[in-house]
């Protein structure tokens, strides 16, 4: 704000002379409210924006990751930087115009505006011209097919349409098969474990394939004559691939054979009594859709929280893996493992960032969960251990209020019943497995029950730590025990 | 025209500046030899002499998860305080030595502790001690138990206990275990005996 005039005005927005001077004066609360409103905007439409997001999925015996694609003069465009990073060791180097690159031993060198570029000494032409921005080389999308061979040296399978590129021979082989069994099921072997996102709506069943490069079973729809399950169909969009299954009845998803074999059933005419109300399901494994339609009147929120992130790496596991990767990894599963069971995850970090103890208490206490997992993982022992909150001596109660660093107190009890259902789970799944219990925060500052759990390795030593099999039984057993407890856990209103 | 008696002074002068300039130099890479040595001497201090005791230590084993409590005769010192610290470089030697159960680092060691009444005691590690400490609940839990029990036992009073290092209050010991706050014995005993 700047006047030379010694009146001072409050005219809203108002700018006008005064004697020699001029005069600005500017309604703050106006202008602020004007501000808090295009930010809103901008907000609201950047998350639009990032729900319809372009992206390219990229599947390699190496790394799974997807990333954005860029309309650039009606093309389509991806970063190949970016693209290459993961798959090995890449530089780049801007010089005016030309963009040097070098992965591995091959070493390129593209032109902005060109079409042509020199791949390891050889020409290369595009589709349409080399991009540059902010020293980033933009590469078609359509000439991916023939660029990426150039620097991998291997064959490239990249489905244009869908955006889904695999590299090498990564692809998941799918197959269907009916059994006109009561209640009739359709069996979907795979020839890896996957991990789809599962989605129910009057009718159909979606099963989304995000990392897993899952491609056709042959025939993108088959018919079934049956008079519950009608069809079932394949597409690929966006860098997804999407199995659909049609019926007249609600269906539900089970996994089996180590996530080799999904079986969508109809839902029993008699429904099977709620997730956690009594005895429980007989199969706690089953994605139900039912037990998902159930649970969505008192959704049990559980806070999935992988320890460390960010600067903080935690243990170092081997010289180049960290705890926070594994946690992170871990986290995942169980959030998909316990979605599965109808409960609804908050994931504390879905992403390598970090945060405080308290921050992450605090996330847990006011989104007033039912339960709080903390993952952790160690390079030592086996098998896994659970913990409990080992309390100070200052953690008496006083009254309504809580001290901070004891306010786990009144939910120690159910803390611990969590953790003996953990171990008991973990048995039966054979993992060596213990309870304890540790100073370990944020455990103490939370209201509702909680626990840790440390994943140690398995038979094969710490590189069990990042196979996605062994999360996986780990993840399986967690969720299992906490749909066993879940009527001791509070409901949110 | 210089006199001669003046040229022979400066020169004389300039010797002695050049003499002392490489007599400093000396001294001072003497200095940093000494500081070297004493930084790389273990900091562990030798055991008292004199007639032991019997005492219990209660030794990590990471592989059983546990504690296991192992007699031992030490020589200790006459002083409530002085027996503290003893009592714990006796563990900690245990810890250092190859082959260990619970390895500990050969330079951590236990710089002081403090009984504080009532019924307090403040364990003051050193940075060695937590910084390369192995990292993960279960090895921090451990340690820690067995610091706590050991003093818990051999010097009776003791009910709480805090953990400092380099006289500093640290969130964790070695990215897990928190000690910021006092521990319970009871609570730590009854802890170890699950």
């Amino acid at each position: 704000m700047r006047w030379s005039s010694r009146l001072q005005f409050s005219v809203p927005g108002s700018q006008f002379s005064v004697g020699n001077g001029v005069v600005r004066t500017e309604n703050w609360e106006l202008r602020t409210r004007v501000l808090a409103i295009l930010v809103a905007a901008v907000t609201l439409l950047s998350a639009a924006l990032a729900a319809d997001e372009e992206r390219i999925s990229v599947y390699s015996p190496v790394a799974v990751y997807s990333l954005p694609v860029l309309e650039r003069g009606g093309r389509e465009y991806v970063g190949l930087l970016e693209l290459l990073e993961p798959l090995g060791r890449v530089s780049s180097q801007t010089s005016g115009r030309r963009w040097r690159l070098r992965y591995n031993t091959v070493d390129a060198e593209f032109a902005a505006g060109k079409t042509r570029a020199k791949i390891h000494g050889r020409d290369f032409d595009f589709t349409a011209p080399f991009l540059m921005e902010n020293s980033r080389g933009l590469v078609p999308l359509n000439s991916l097919s023939a660029l990426l061979p150039r620097f991998l040296g291997t064959a490239v399978n990249f489905r244009e349409s869908a955006r889904r590129l695999f590299i090498g021979d990564v692809g998941i082989q799918t197959s269907f098969r009916l059994d006109a069994s009561t209640p009739p099921r359709v069996v979907l072997n795979f020839s890896a474990p996957v991990n789809p996102t599962i989605a129910t709506e009057p009718g159909r069943l979606r099963m989304v394939f995000k990392r897993d490069p899952v491609v056709s079973p042959g025939s993108q729809s088959i018919s079934f004559d049956n008079k519950v399950i009608t069809h079932a169909s394949y597409s690929e969009n966006n860098g997804d691939a999407e199995l659909d299954v049609a019926a007249n009845q609600p269906l539900m998803a089970t996994f089996s054979n180590d996530r080799k074999t999904i079986i969508v059933s109809a839902v029993p005419p008699t429904p099977a009594p709620p997730v956690g109300v009594g005895p429980g399901p007989q199969n706690p494994a089953q994605a139900s859709a039912a037990a998902n339609a159930a649970a969505a009147v008192h959704r049990v929120l559980v806070v999935v929280d992988p320890a460390h992130g960010g600067e903080e790496r935690g243990a170092a596991l081997t010289d180049t893996l960290a705890e926070k990767t594994v946690t992170l990894g871990f986290g995942r599963l169980l959030r998909h493992e316990l979605e599965v069971r109808g409960f609804a995850v908050t994931l504390l970090r879905d992403a390598d960032t970090g945060a405080t103890l308290d921050q992450r208490a605090a996330a847990a206490n006011v989104a007033r969960a039912a339960i709080y997992i903390s993952l952790h993982a160690v390079s030592q022992g086996s098998g896994a251990r659970v913990y409990t909150a080992l309390l100070p001596v200052e953690g008496t109660s006083n009254g309504l209020f809580h001290p901070w660093n004891a306010a786990q107190a009144p939910a120690l009890p159910v803390s611990r019943l969590v953790s003996a259902a953990i171990v008991t789970e973990m048995q039966k799944k054979e993992f060596p497995v213990r309870a304890s219990s540790a100073s370990l925060r944020p455990l103490n500052n939370l209201l509702m029950p909680a626990v840790a759990i440390e994943l140690a390795p398995g038979p094969d030593g710490v590189a069990d730590l990042t196979f996605a099999n062994y999360q996986q039984r780990a993840a399986s057993a967690i969720a299992d025990a906490v749909v066993s407890v879940r009527d001791r856990l509070g409901v949110q209103p | 025209m210089i006199p001669r008696h003046l040229l022979i002074g400066v020169a004389a002068l300039l010797v002695l500046v050049v003499t002392m300039g490489i007599y400093v130099r000396h001294m001072r890479r003497r200095a940093g030899e000494i500081e070297a040595s004493a930084v790389n001497a273990l900091p562990v201090a030798p055991p008292a002499s004199g007639p032991t005791e019997a005492v219990t230590l209660y030794v990590a084993d990471d592989a059983a998860e546990m504690l296991r409590a192992r007699s031992a005769q030490i020589p200790l010192p006459g002083g409530r305080q002085q027996r503290a610290e003893e009592l714990l470089r006796a563990l900690l030697r245990i810890y250092q030595q190859p082959g260990s159960a619970h390895p500990l680092s050969p330079a951590s060691d236990i710089r002081s502790i403090y009984l504080v009444d009532p019924g307090a005691a403040v364990i003051d590690l050193n940075a060695a001690f937590a910084d390369q400490h192995r990292s993960g609940i279960l090895s921090e839990q451990l340690t820690v138990n067995s610091l706590v029990e050991t003093l818990a036992v051999n010097v009776p009073g003791i009910q709480r206990v805090n953990i400092l290092v380099e006289g500093k209050t640290r969130d964790t010991l070695a990215g897990h275990v928190d000690l910021s706050e006092s521990f319970d014995v009871i609570t730590v005993e009854q802890a170890g005996g699950q």
